[in-house]
């Protein structure tokens, strides 16, 4: 990871924002202070990943879902700390429109992710990172950091460094609850439906 | 042998600081052993040589040219436990500043004259919440063969 570095600026700016609380469509309002107002966020950079199966795998595939994209490796013991969260998160949203993408950025690639994969059970999908997907994404030199992707694409919170599951938990639900923006449908599980309106 | 400087040069490189090692001499087939000093940031940590995972990068020095010396096996410290809030277990870790020893022997074949082993200091910095990318800073020993 030659060019893995992190904008100190980049995070600054991806990190600063307030507290977003309205447009809840349940009962339950959450709001992660992680989460930044909707006018403050930017539009995630799409990317083209190989995940276990060597499939590629974008970034516009999950249109629609909030996703938690997590940068990590095998040697991060932080990371690993987190990735049972992020399992429990899949396992308990996913039929709400949510994804955990994890993106490892082990110089090693596959032949030290795999078994380790493996053997932790991770039931969400795992891509090889590259140093331009990292870059893209603001350098990414501290692991674990996690990005919280709202159904239109855009990140709504950063985590650098081993965060508070609570903020994790709080965040996803608020994303989740979030009036869908561009005209993205809900089914009545709150999963998005594609439609000819739907906006990234 | 002779220590004849410990000048922390560093090559600063993520968190730890490898200094330059002071240059050995010794007549041909004598015991040389090199000194190198780490240092590590306040509030970080490297793996030690023996880290409590398999999956985690240990501290680990190899040598690519070792000139009229033979050998460069390395001893490292004795590594502390570290317990970090955030984790189940302890990890076996270096922090602050300490030294590796590499032990050669000079050749027995050796020309009478300096020269220069090169080795590779690899590692890999976290502090409690955060890991960073594993970094390899090359070393270079000057030596004397009397």
């Amino acid at each position: 990871m030659s060019a893995f570095r992190f904008s100190a600026a980049a995070i600054t700016a991806l990190l600063f924002g307030y507290v977003f609380s309205g447009c809840s469509t349940t009962p339950r309002s959450v709001s992660a202070a992680s989460v930044k107002s909707e006018k403050d966020r930017k539009e995630a950079p799409d990317f083209a990943l190989k995940d276990a199966d060597g499939k590629v795998v974008h970034l516009a595939d999950y249109k629609g879902k909030v996703v938690l994209l997590d940068f990590w490796a095998t040697w991060c013991s932080p990371c690993k700390v987190e990735i049972p969260w992020f399992m429990e998160m899949q396992r308990k949203n996913k039929d709400r429109g949510f994804e955990v993408l994890g993106v490892a950025m082990d110089d090693e690639g596959w032949e030290v992710v795999k078994p380790y994969i493996a053997k932790a059970g991770v039931n969400y999908r795992i891509l090889a990172g590259n140093d331009m997907t990292a870059q893209e994404y603001g350098g990414v030199d501290a692991l674990p950091t996690t990005f919280l992707i709202d159904r239109t694409g855009k990140i709504a919170a950063v985590h650098v460094g081993l965060a508070s599951k609570k903020d994790f938990d709080d965040g996803i639900e608020q994303l989740l609850n979030d009036a869908p923006a561009g005209g993205i449908k809900l089914d009545r599980d709150g999963a998005a439906v594609p439609n000819a309106g739907s906006a990234k | 042998m002779a220590l004849l400087s410990l000048t922390l040069a560093a090559q600063s490189n993520g968190h730890m600081k490898v200094g330059q090692p002071a240059s050995v001499s010794g007549k041909r087939g004598a015991t040389v052993d090199a000194k190198i000093p780490l240092v590590i940031d306040p509030g970080f940590h490297v793996n030690s040589n023996t880290p409590s995972d398999e999956t985690l990068i240990p501290l680990s020095v190899t040598w690519k040219n070792t000139g009229a010396l033979e050998g460069g096996k390395v001893t490292f410290p004795k590594p502390t436990q570290e317990k970090y809030a955030a984790l189940d277990k302890p990890l076996s870790v270096f922090t602050g500043n300490f030294e590796v020893v590499a032990h050669f022997k000079v050749a027995a074949n050796a020309p009478a004259g300096p020269g220069v082993a090169v080795g590779q200091v690899k590692y890999q910095a976290c502090n409690s919440t955060t890991c960073f990318p594993p970094k390899t800073v090359e070393v270079s020993l000057p030596y004397s063969v009397q």
